[in-house]
């Protein structure tokens, strides 16, 4: 059965009607078109799938869209500055290569953002602990590792 | 996902009301919607207790911190009156899958789950807290039944967790190299108090349900030093033996996480 | 002129739209008016399909259409053919077993396709899919590769008796015993290579689409080389003309080899979205990607190497059973044979090699190329055989190695390969000054203070990249050529866009190609722009696997590049005034020898466009160049790369505290790209040595079926990497380039086991080393 539910995506109220069943994640890619958020495992693992819902980075493919009615939602869509210029986390991975094929990224780059908002300035290990939930098969994590440590430092300059 | 109906109760009543037959309570979804998705569960009914007002927080008096069922591991894990505390308890809420796990996985979740390998229950056995429900009380030691399965009867709800404040205590965890969840994890708690209970260590990971290891509770309670348990052979049977850990390897384990909590809870 | 673009650290130019979301995986796509498939796949490992009921599925809410083996029989689609014939020992051809995309009366392992549901939603489709009734007759399945042949054993094939696939050899047999009966010392090992799951972060999906206005397909697939699979799907398997089939494939969330090959699901979607005449989209979600993308390795090996009484290697001697699975993936004769039992030279001069291999089909998943491909398989074999015998008659590792490594080229190895140019003293040393091997002893001192093993492992790998030449791979087996084609591009005003049938997928040609392109056009990086992935683009392709893309592709681009230069050179003459032959070009600066006379290149382009003054009587107006590259050999990067682990002995945990990879690549093109794939490669050794082991039950269950139980490298598992490169250049390309991209995978499982093993103080334990292999492997010594 249909159900209705509404939220704020990227600063952008929105509604849609969808299955019960629909995860946030369906709702983002499918209904929305907005499909630079990744499923890549069913298990709640691999946090390709990560979005930021109210502040805090959440694993979209781990909730129902029905969980996020009247939430603030930001996916990796909504990041860079309305120009185009990029957040200082997004430039930091491409400036310490910390992407290869992209497919995880997007989820690495929303939670990193989150994590640092917390860490201005972390440790390697603290940030290879907050990697628990994200996946990456492609970079080895060394450059992510490197790229979080300089985003973070970004973030916080740019405070 | 087979399809299924949607609610959103206001209350722990509705939500009671509505908990019958084939429904399932919603908690923060973090192991319910993956087996969802697996089709490996199927309610007709889910009953989203996410909106209920006053089942999340915590409280502490010094003696006893309360949690509400809905809190969020990451609330527990940051919160600085659990910090204060019982350090060991928001450290376990920190481990517990990952950090985005973490945004929405709750106590009462994990707790009325019991899956074999999961972090709460160490805590909640060892600290021997008291989980309240809609419908009344249960003890920790009489709380968990067996593999995912608890006290709570249908249409019971937990609403907060209570634990007391030890004199100190640890949580140590091996990881599954995969899952994350504990492999093995050892709560272990001292009170102080001397006499029965005075040490309470409690097991997760290693067998069907979290369980008590008495013999090291006795050695602890008499000496409470790493030494007490590091040559307590634990027997394995009983234990879990599964791709990543034979019952043999399990057993071996719970000493070394518990001589290492031990040390852990004298820092 | 412009900072040469060679050798440049440049950011990536896909990067930006990676970082915002605007990636174009396959699952993006949404075509008007798409369906969704879901495949029906057996529980079963081996079984006799006796009946199969659609009917309730059928009537389930959305459902469009359900097709069973016996459609796709009907409709004479072909099975999924193999891209490589291998010939055995008695010279006969391999046994081929039809491969169905859908199961022909047997199914044949967990997973095996069975029927595709059609419907209007994915979840639609599912719901079915749950609904269609098969009847099995569950047969007895047989799951281990060495018991495969053993009297009794369940047949999987009737044309594959003893379910041998082939049994093949190379070397001189004769010569290898003689020479192990007069061997000082033999040092033998017998070991697994075991089966990894390969587990790219985006899973499989294909979106296959028909036009009856041109009675044409469209399939979008996440694929690592379209032309390739257009070609096997339309010559073999649904008989269709090359023209009337696009294969699109543009960004592609990790390969390492799962993408390679013609898939069932590929065949199906393409084929029912003309019997539903709308799209047809299907994405596997990742349970699924466990039970049907290509697995990787699977061997059980016996090695043996004879040596002289100063560590000087005389023969070896290796025994091989490959486990191929259920059926023959795309390529996967030729992994464990060519593209393993060649390489067992190693860097060394090994005089005589016999290496035996025999292939088996099992109730499995097929198994294919999996990052590296049969070259991490060799080098695991050499690597631990040379580490083994230099503890066995207390030599020095590194010592042992350079004693018998190869320091004169070309070189001739007794398995047909040759060698081209190396330097292997040059990596090993700068490997061993870059990990501090002279400090180790002190490390390992400090480590037992704390009561834990520390340990130090070589691995000094070679491997073969950009396979070719088309001839001798002809030769050897194979059913396609191995060139690359290139196009040059150019637009009036200057820019270039280039089509390459090299495909990224991962590995940022767009910006190491377009960093070859601009340098030698002498034009900012952004003026040029790299095309893959779509055959209605680009003219043909090979596609991008066994680390061939620089070398072969790079270099069909300069080919190209070369033959726009000279055309561009003609123009220049003629707007000069000047004889051809005096005219000189450099980097985008056409000049008249001895005079101060230049054009250029945008010049040169823009007169070829607009051409009003232009030598219309010797040239066609225009600048567009193609080429295609058919190298002359291999090229052949090696490296040295050594692992230090501390191993904490009450828990069996394995810390590596040190990996230093020292590679040669010849020329590097972007040295942070080149970093990056070595830091992913080595992770994927690592985790074939640590964390990822393949599991089946007896009954052929995959136990190992999700990331909740496999367990592919996390942040906190693997260390900053110590990476440098030392440089001979390939001498048979012109960009003297060799390729990078699977040597980590290649090299770093034999430096950790031996690394572990040395920290452990044992001959051999298997692969992976989890913590319980870990505790169990030191119980066992204690009891010993």
């Amino acid at each position: 059965m249909a159900v209705k539910v509404s939220l704020k995506v990227n600063g952008k109220s929105i509604s849609a009607e969808v299955e019960e069943r629909t995860l946030l994640v369906t709702l983002i890619r499918e209904n929305l078109r907005l499909t630079g958020t990744h499923v890549g495992c069913d298990t709640a693992q691999c946090g390709a799938c990560t979005v930021s819902m109210n502040g805090k980075a959440v694993k979209s493919c781990s909730m129902l869209a029905m969980q996020a009615e009247g939430a603030d939602v930001m996916t990796i869509e909504g990041v860079a500055k309305p120009d185009g210029t990029l957040h200082p986390m997004q430039a930091a991975f491409k400036e310490h290569h910390g992407l290869q094929c992209g497919f995880c990224t997007p989820g690495m780059v929303m939670n990193a953002i989150d994590f640092a908002k917390s860490h201005a300035n972390p440790s390697e290990q603290e940030i290879r602990e907050a990697l628990e939930g994200n996946l990456c098969r492609c970079t080895g994590y060394h450059n992510i590792v490197k790229a979080i440590g300089a985003g973070a430092k970004a973030m916080a300059a740019g405070k | 996902m087979h399809a299924f109906k949607y609610h959103r109760p206001s209350s722990v009543n509705d939500a009671a009301a509505l908990a019958k037959g084939e429904a399932k309570l919603l908690a923060g979804g973090q192991t319910l919607v993956q087996t969802m998705k697996l089709r490996l569960a199927s309610p007709s009914d889910i009953i989203d207790l996410g909106t209920i007002k006053d089942l999340a927080g915590i409280k502490s008096d010094g003696k006893t911190v309360t949690i509400g069922a809905m809190t969020r591991h990451a609330d527990v894990a940051h919160s600085a009156d659990v910090k204060k505390a019982i350090p060991a308890l928001a450290a376990l809420a920190g481990m517990i899958g990952d950090r985005q796990v973490r945004t929405m996985g709750t106590l009462g979740g994990s707790l009325a789950n019991n899956d074999p390998a999961a972090d709460y229950p160490a805590a909640v056995l060892a600290l021997n807290a008291t989980i309240t429900t809609n419908k009344g009380k249960h003890e920790a030691d009489k709380f968990f039944k067996g593999m995912f399965e608890t006290a709570l009867k249908p249409g019971e709800i937990i609403t907060s967790i209570a634990f007391p404040v030890p004199k100190r205590a640890a949580y140590t965890k091996f990881k599954n190299p995969a899952s994350r969840f504990a492999m093995v994890g050892v709560f272990v708690a001292d009170f102080g108090t001397g006499g029965k209970d005075a040490v309470r260590v409690a097991v997760t990971g290693a067998g069907p349900v979290v369980f008590r290891q008495a013999e090291m509770e006795k050695a602890l309670a008499a000496k409470f030093a790493p030494e007490s348990v590091a040559n307590i052979k634990v027997k394995q049977d009983g234990l879990n033996t599964d791709l990543h850990a034979s019952a043999e390897y399990r057993a071996h384990l719970v000493t070394v996480m518990a001589k290492r909590a031990v040390e852990a809870a004298l820092k | 002129m412009n900072a040469p673009l060679i050798g440049a650290r440049i950011e990536r130019k896909e990067d930006y739209r990676f970082l915002t979301g605007a990636g174009q995986y396959t699952d993006d796509v949404e075509l008007p008016r798409q369906s969704y498939a879901a495949f029906v796949r057996s529980p079963h490992a081996h079984a006799v399909i006796k009946k199969i009921s659609i009917e309730k599925a059928k009537a389930s809410s959305g459902v469009l259409a359900i097709y069973t083996g016996e459609d796709f029989a009907a409709a004479k689609l072909g099975g999924l053919p193999c891209g490589w014939l291998i010939t055995d020992v008695n010279g006969q051809p391999m046994k081929e077993p039809p491969h169905p995309c859908l199961a022909q009366g047997k199914v044949r392992y967990v997973g095996d396709h069975v029927a595709i549901v059609v419907a209007e939603t994915s979840e639609q489709a599912r719901d079915a899919a749950e609904l269609v009734a098969v009847d099995y007759e569950v047969l007895p399945a047989v799951v281990d590769g060495s018991k495969a042949r053993a009297k009794g054993a369940p047949q999987l094939h009737d044309i594959a008796p003893d379910n041998t696939c082939y049994v093949w050899a190379i070397g001189d047999k004769a010569a290898c015993d003689a020479a192990f009966a007069k061997a000082a010392h033999v040092t033998k090992l017998d070991f697994i290579n075991n089966r990894l799951i390969p587990n790219a972060i985006e899973p499989r999906s294909a979106n296959g689409s028909y036009s009856r206005a041109d009675d044409s397909y469209t399939l979008y697939v996440a694929s690592q080389n379209p032309h390739v699979e257009r070609l096997l799907m339309t010559a073999f398997v649904m008989g269709l003309p090359e023209h009337k089939v696009r294969v699109v494939s543009r960004d592609v969330g990790g390969g390492f080899g799962s993408k390679i090959y013609l898939y069932a699901e590929d065949v199906a979607v393409t084929w029912a979205s003309k019997q539903v005449n709308r799209p047809v989209k299907w994405t596997s979600d990742r349970s699924e990607a466990f039970l049907s993308d290509a697995h990787g390795r699977d061997h059980h090996t016996v090695a043996e190497l004879a040596l002289d009484k100063d560590g000087k290697f005389l023969a070896m001697r290796v025994k091989t059973t490959a486990n191929v699975g259920a059926y023959l993936s795309t390529f996967a004769s030729c992994v464990p044979t060519i593209l393993y039992a060649t390489l067992l030279a190693g860097q060394y001069k090994t005089p005589v090699i016999h290496c035996e291999v025999t292939a088996v089909f099992t109730n499995t998943t097929p198994v294919d190329a999996y990052r590296g491909a049969g070259r991490p398989e060799a080098t695991y074999v050499v690597e631990r055989l040379v580490e083994t015998a230099a503890r066995e008659l207390k030599l020095d590792p590194a010592e042992i190695r350079r004693r018998n490594f190869i320091t004169e080229f070309p070189y001739q190895t007794p398995v047909a390969l040759l060698y081209d140019i190396g330097d292997y003293n040059a990596t090993m040393d700068a490997a061993q000054k870059l990990a501090d091997v002279a400090g180790f002893s002190k490390r390992k001192e400090e480590s037992a203070k704390k009561g834990k093993l520390r340990g130090l492992g070589y691995a000094a790998y070679i491997e073969a990249c950009g396979i070719a030449p088309s001839a001798v791979a002809g030769a050897l087996g194979a059913r396609a050529g191995l060139f690359e084609a290139g196009e040059v591009r150019v637009h009036p005003t200057g820019s270039v866009t280039v089509f390459t049938g090299s495909h990224s997928h991962g590995q940022g040609h767009e910006t190491t190609f377009a960093q070859v392109v601009a340098d030698r056009l002498g034009m900012p990086i952004e003026n040029v722009d790299i095309v893959h992935g779509d055959t209605s683009k680009i003219l043909f392709g090979m596609g991008t696997y066994g680390s061939r893309s620089i070398a072969v592709g790079g270099t069909a681009i300069v080919k190209a590049l070369d033959k726009v230069i000279a055309k561009g050179k003609k123009i220049a003459a003629h707007l000069m005034e000047a004889a051809e032959t005096d005219v000189e070009y450099d980097r985008g600066v056409y000049t008249v020898k001895g005079t101060d006379k230049k054009k250029m290149f945008g010049e040169v382009a823009f007169a070829a466009y607009v051409p009003h003054n232009y030598p219309h009587d010797k040239l066609e107006p225009g600048l567009n160049e193609n080429a295609f590259y058919d190298p002359l050999n291999f090229t052949f990067p090696a490296g040295t790369y050594v692992c230090e682990v501390e191993v904490d002995p009450e828990t069996g945990v394995v810390k590596i505290e040190k990996f230093t990879a020292v590679d040669d690549f010849g020329k590097i093109i972007n040295p942070m790209i080149v970093e990056g794939q070595v830091h992913g490669g080595l992770t994927q050794g690592i985790g074939q040595a640590l964390t990822e082991g393949c599991q089946y039950d007896a009954t052929g269950q995959l136990l190992t079926g999700s990331f909740m139980d496999y367990s592919i490298p996390r942040a906190t598992d693997v260390p900053f990497y110590q990476v440098d490169t030392r440089e001979t250049p390939c001498t048979h390309n012109p960009l003297g380039v060799k390729g990078c991209g699977e040597a980590g995978a290649i090299g770093a499982p034999a430096a950790l086991m031996n690394a572990i093993t040395d920290a452990l103080g044992v001959k051999d334990m298997p692969m992976p080393a989890t913590p319980q292999t870990v505790w169990q492997t030191l119980k066992n010594k204690k009891a010993a």
